[in-house]
């Protein structure tokens, strides 16, 4: 059963270019030139109900845009988008019910006040029945470990505690579709474990539709299965986080430790050096090409160990964006007015 | 209705709550409020003074006084400090969108908001109020009858109305321009001179003529000669029932550019 269908989105932004210096500002007064920015071009995907898709891309690649269009925070320029049923730019109280967006450099709780005061408006706001209200701040408080702090301000609580009360105020009316964006931007490594431990049990055990756009790899691995990657607006691809590096990388890391004071000579010839520190050498090859270069390597040195390894998705994804050239579509897409 | 109104009763008093933790910077500006008054009661004792006749356009400086008190209590439900920056400021910064996603009305919430504001403020100020009127009782007028008792009050409760609506659809125009504080420096400057918090607008003669027909002097000048007695009850009835059409068309303005600022939203800023 589907959550959320999207066909062919597009949202483009009128952008004013602002040339450089004190003339250019004067005559910026009386006559100014825009250019279209398409910030999520012709996009479309289905995601299923319990689903946890993550959505890849770099800076300005749309991904927060699609959030916010799902979101109904912005209306698109064309396309459609049903999110369980309802258009989200519609914006209707039914809808608005059944969401939560969370996003990782926005605070959505009242700063001067202790969390507990936001939740119980929340409460309020969403029309929490008090006995599921007590028993929900209970459960997430604990599994989010912050019980001890709902009563403190807000502004005195650190980066990971606050992010933690903003998922607990986002998920406190039990929502069916969970929009998080950058959820473990700045935080340190203990509180990202801590985050992405929670969404995955909250998230198999309460069967939530979630859509992560995160720029850390390890958040993304650790909770999703499928990976939609984006780029200048486009997507360019749907499918298994696995098969991105089957995908996209040509080659394999191999591995090997050599035995004695065996080293090769030249060994660029056998693919690209990511490491080489002796007696360890690791080696970019071409995937065709791995057993001929290993069988060639075990002939002639004496091997202690050896590997084959995918690369890290991390670099798979760089080097996908990094292929991209910007001027793709016609229009500069770097438009660092826009956060898209 | 009952689960809308616990809500704005909670959106209420969380606001209050939220109004009373910086004590110290809320009470020294409530206190400090009162400074102008009081200079400004000086000012216009220094004017007759120099002045050649004992009254000036029909006012004695016991009128001038009074008149200036009660356009005051008038300016304390009708300015909205913050108002229309704010929601500037939610709008560049992004943070509205805790508005559109949520299921509750931005105005809506602001406007509870303010009250919450107002509610908190005069029970900081009723008790300076009733002392610098204390001071200046000599120059008060006695005590209306009950009608025009009533009408001051409906006058300052749509005073309260029409300067929220009037300062959240300026604010609401940062939806297009992002940026506001010139428009509410402009519209600061007009409403001092328009409302009647500078001087009566019976002063003005001929420029006047087309004042009376703006929603400013609704927001001092009416309340305030009101209680100074200077409508029949015809009249009287008369300026609320206008002041009134004037809450309903900012009301619908600003659903309007709410309606059509959302649409525009670019939710630039994350």
């Amino acid at each position: 059963m589907l959550a959320i269908d999207v066909r062919n989105l597009t949202k483009t932004y009128t952008v004013y270019q602002k040339r450089e210096g004190l003339l250019a500002s004067v005559k910026g007064l009386f006559r100014r030139e825009f250019k279209q920015v398409h910030a999520v071009e012709k996009v479309s995907f289905e995601i299923e109900r319990g689903e946890m898709l993550a959505f890849l891309g770099p800076n300005g690649a749309g991904k927060t845009t699609t959030l916010k269009l799902l979101a109904g925070l912005i209306h698109p320029t064309s396309g459609t988008a049903t999110v369980l049923d309802h258009v989200p730019w519609h914006r209707e109280n039914a809808y608005r019910r059944r969401f939560s967006l969370v996003m990782g450099q926005k605070n959505q709780l009242w700063w001067d006040l202790p969390a507990q005061e936001s939740f119980r408006l929340h409460q309020e706001i969403y029309r929490i029945p008090p006995d599921d209200f007590r028993r929900r701040v209970d459960e997430l408080t604990s599994l989010l470990e912050v019980k001890r702090l709902v009563g403190q301000p807000v502004r005195e609580l650190s980066l990971g505690e606050r992010m933690r009360m903003e998922l607990i105020a986002a998920l406190l009316h039990s929502p069916d579709v969970l929009l998080l964006d950058e959820p473990t931007i700045g935080l340190d490594v203990v509180s990202q474990r801590r985050v992405q431990e929670f969404l995955r049990k909250y998230q198999t055990e309460r069967q939530l539709t979630v859509v992560l756009t995160s720029h850390y790899m390890k958040d993304v691995e650790a909770l999703c299965e499928r990976a939609l990657i984006i780029n200048h607006g486009e997507i360019k691809h749907d499918g298994p986080i696995a098969e991105i590096v089957d995908r996209f990388s040509q080659h394999k890391i191999v591995d090997i430790q050599f035995g004695g004071s065996d080293w090769p000579n030249n060994l660029e010839r056998f693919g690209t050096v990511v490491n080489a520190t002796r007696p360890r050498l690791k080696i970019a090859v071409p995937r065709q090409k791995i057993p001929q270069i290993l069988s060639e390597l075990l002939e002639n040195y004496q091997v202690e160990d050896v590997g084959v390894q995918d690369r890290p998705l991390e670099e798979v994804i760089a080097e996908v964006f990094e292929s991209e050239p910007n001027s793709a579509r016609g229009v500069d897409a770097a438009t660092p007015d826009i956060d898209r | 209705m009952l689960a809308s109104l616990r809500i704005n009763w909670f959106i209420l008093r969380t606001c209050v709550e939220e109004r009373l933790v910086y004590r110290g910077d809320f009470v020294f500006a409530t206190l400090v409020r009162f400074l102008p008054i009081v200079t400004q009661v000086f000012l216009w004792g220094a004017i007759y003074q120099s002045a050649a006749s004992a009254t000036l356009n029909g006012y004695s400086y016991g009128d001038m006084v009074a008149y200036y008190l009660m356009a005051m209590v008038g300016r304390a439900f009708s300015s909205m400090p913050g108002l229309s920056t704010g929601i500037a400021q939610s709008v560049r910064d992004g943070s509205v969108k805790k508005y559109l996603t949520q299921p509750i009305d931005m105005l809506g919430y602001l406007f509870w908001h303010r009250i919450a504001h107002k509610l908190v403020y005069f029970t900081m100020a009723t008790g300076p109020f009733i002392f610098v009127f204390w001071l200046c009782r000599d120059y008060l007028p006695g005590w209306p009858d009950g009608w025009t008792i009533a009408g001051w009050g409906l006058s300052l409760v749509m005073a309260f109305l029409v300067g929220f609506l009037l300062e959240s659809l300026i604010g609401l125009v940062a939806f297009w321009w992002l940026e506001v504080s010139s428009l509410v420096f402009i519209y600061m400057m007009i409403n001092y001179f328009l409302s009647g918090h500078m001087i009566p607008l019976d002063w003005l003669g001929g420029f006047g003529e087309w004042i009376i027909y703006l929603p400013f002097k609704y927001l001092a000048y009416v309340p305030a000669t009101i209680l100074l007695g200077k409508y029949t009850h015809v009249e009287l009835a008369q300026e609320l029932a206008i002041e009134f059409g004037w809450v309903i068309v900012l009301l619908i303005a600003n659903r309007i550019a709410f309606n059509r600022g959302v649409r525009r939203y670019g939710a630039f800023g994350g």
